[in-house]
């Protein structure tokens, strides 16, 4: 497929992702182990995310969507499935071809605390990918990356600073800065800004939208604010351990939901109104997310789901299309 | 209303390598009995500390109280010696903190933690206080509690944790409970049923609640008034809705305006607050707003603005009437 820029929110399919699976071993025993389970962190999901759009993807904490985005990346290698990234199968390449493509991806973490080396100044972070990838050394990379501080908002002046002189807001724009560095097609934006205050939220969103018309970017932009994935996302997927169980345009999903776990999490987000607060009948989900070592069989959802019918505890529904390309997996849509 | 507990001019510091963190810098509020006030603000801004300082939470040194009253019951908190605050400290005044993960004690049984406020503070014998925390984690829904009551907190989920610490907040039947942003560590459909729990046990049990939160979404839903912190000082302070539907500070303005809603339509560009919340061991001479205020005047970088009335129980910190500068509220 041949390569797309620019700001093409319809355009080709950029990343094809197709029964991905990410499982990873429990074991027991000190000096011979021997698996006993596993954990299925993602357990078989398939979307594409066009060239030019974001694709927000929502869920609890433990539903496998940072693994998702990971394994997207090679960042874990997945136990089964494809990633088409450009059509080509990420899953299948190594070593300096996995390297060379990986220039074209990057991500974003949700902790500027923990994603930033804190030995290191921020020109030396923001211009290391610059130096792996052969793109610019010496005076050039200096350039470089002071036109990258410039492009995420901070005084080109700071390269010579560490992480520790600046605030969570400043530090994801590092954060960012160094992700732009190669000067990538597609970024994962694991939570970008969960860790931020509110105050400083709108301004790290605005930054992305910026810099996603400015460069054509494409973003899976992972979160579990469901507000913020409304504002950002073109298309919105929600995970519930480990499978998608709904996915379609940001506004059909946010005024038709069909999945009775989309109705639950959108009535549990509180809206900062009163008087709007007062009169919201809210669907109060009962329990826990069971644990993806050990999932019900049936629907993943059966246990809390509200209007659970016999045949969700004996089969698992299919994430089937209904129409629109709104796909949905319960079976009360069959 | 009746007067539950009085704060006044209160002032909390914290002496550093690097200087004076300037936390908390005279702030004064009432409580009513059997009422839910909700603490806003942003990291930093002083909220916890504010009501950490209420019942001498703060770790000495570096920190300190250098200033103010706590009034509760005809006593001034802060000036209580060790023993008879105590006697406060987790029987009338109780508090739940916002990690439920650090806040028990891993190597201890949910039962022992829960017993241990009712036999030190109640006088029950080992037997009363292990029936009596059973009805405890039953009242807030852990399902099978008479059972579960000899696990571990690493045997429970984060929700379910937050249940404990709420079960143990209300062993003695507090007549304040203080909540330390209690669902920020948790799910939104977590979050919904700590909520939902809550606001049952307040009608139930007949507490005031002091719920400390950045989310002004939790609030709405929750509180009766609001208090904005900004930089350790209050800067608006008033009734849940007058808050919201008529905000009189530009910080609360911003805030309520920067964050995207699911029942409006939705925005091209979020309008954010711009800039940084100040420095707490140099703050600005002025308005600590000042640099981030798009009505900001001359005047407020030289004097900070006291709190005043602006409307029926009604106060805010500005030198602007900001209903003549934004016009229509959108």
């Amino acid at each position: 497929m041949a390569e797309t820029r620019g700001n093409n929110r319809n355009g080709d399919v950029l990343l094809r992702v197709e029964g991905l699976k990410m499982h990873f071993p429990i074991t027991q025993g000190i000096i011979w182990q021997r698996q006993v389970g596993s954990i299925k962190a993602v357990d078989g999901i398939d979307f594409y995310i066009n060239s030019g759009e974001t694709l927000g993807l929502v869920g609890e904490s433990g539903c496998g969507k940072s693994t998702t985005g990971r394994a997207i990346l090679q960042l874990y290698r997945p136990t089964a499935g494809h990633v088409y990234f450009q059509g080509v199968d990420l899953t299948q390449m190594k070593g300096e071809q996995l390297r060379r493509q990986r220039r074209k991806m990057q991500m974003i973490f949700q902790d500027p605390y923990a994603s930033l080396n804190p030995r290191m100044t921020v020109g030396n972070i923001v211009g290391e990918p610059l130096e792996v990838h052969n793109i610019a050394r010496g005076k050039e990379k200096r350039e470089r990356v002071m036109e990258l501080l410039r492009v995420v908002g901070l005084n080109p002046y700071f390269v010579n600073r560490y992480p520790h002189e600046f605030s969570g807001g400043q530090r994801q724009r590092i954060g960012i800065a160094r992700a732009l560095a190669v000067n990538p097609d597609f970024i994962v934006c694991d939570e970008p800004i969960s860790a931020l205050d509110v105050s400083i939220q709108a301004q790290i969103v605005n930054l992305l939208e910026e810099l996603q018309e400015q460069f054509g970017l494409t973003y899976l932009f992972i979160a579990h604010d469901l507000s913020v994935v409304r504002h950002i996302s073109d298309r919105v997927a929600v995970m519930y351990l480990g499978k998608l169980v709904e996915m379609t345009d940001r506004d059909t999903l946010y005024e038709n939901p069909l999945h009775p776990y989309t109705e639950a999490l959108l009535s549990a987000v509180p809206i900062p109104d009163p008087q709007v607060e007062a009169k919201r009948k809210r669907i109060i989900l009962e329990g826990d997310v069971p644990s993806p070592a050990n999932p019900p069989k049936g629907c993943n959802f059966n246990t809390r789901c509200p209007r659970a019918m016999d045949i969700c505890f004996e089969e698992e529904p299919p994430f089937k299309d209904v129409g629109d390309g709104h796909y949905v997996a319960c079976f009360l849509y069959e | 209303m009746d007067t539950l507990l009085e704060v006044k001019d209160l002032r909390t510091q914290f002496f550093t390598q690097d200087g004076v963190v300037h936390a908390v810098n005279g702030i004064s509020y009432e409580l009513h009995r059997g009422e839910t006030l909700a603490i806003v603000g942003e990291s930093g801004c002083g909220k916890s500390v504010s009501v950490l300082s209420l019942i001498r939470l703060i770790p000495q040194p570096p920190g300190k109280i250098v200033g103010g009253e706590v009034w509760f019951d005809g006593q001034d908190l802060l000036k209580l010696d060790e023993d008879d605050l105590r006697r406060i400290r987790g029987n009338r005044i109780a508090m739940i903190f916002q990690d439920p993960m650090t806040s028990l004690n891993p190597v201890l049984t949910i039962g022992q933690q829960v017993e241990e406020a009712l036999q030190l503070h109640l006088g029950m014998s080992k037997h009363q206080a292990r029936q009596r925390s059973i009805e405890l984690l039953e009242m807030v829904g852990i399902p099978d509690a008479a059972a579960r009551i000899d696990d571990y907190p690493h045997q429970f989920s984060g929700g379910m944790r937050q249940r404990v610490m709420i079960a143990m907040g209300l062993s003695c039947n507090p007549e304040i409970l203080i909540a330390d942003q209690p669902t920020t560590a948790l799910d939104v459909t977590i979050q919904a049923q700590i909520v939902d729990l809550v606001k049952r046990l307040k009608n139930e049990v007949g507490m005031a609640i002091i719920w400390i939160t950045h989310d002004l979404g939790v609030v709405a839903g929750l509180a009766e008034r609001v208090i904005v912190m900004y930089a350790g000082y209050i800067v608006e302070e008033a009734e849940v809705n007058d808050l919201y539907a008529d905000p009189r500070h530009p910080y609360t303005l911003g805030l309520l305006r920067s964050i995207p809603r699911l029942d409006r339509v939705r925005q091209e560009k979020l309008q954010p607050i711009e800039g940084l919340p100040p420095d707490l061991l140099d703050p600005p001479k002025g308005c600590p707003f000042a640099p981030r205020c798009k009505y900001r005047i001359d005047r407020c970088w030289e004097e900070n603005p006291p709190l005043r009335v602006v409307a029926p129980n009604h106060r805010a910190a500005c030198w602007i009437d900001v209903t003549d500068v934004t016009g229509a509220q959108d």
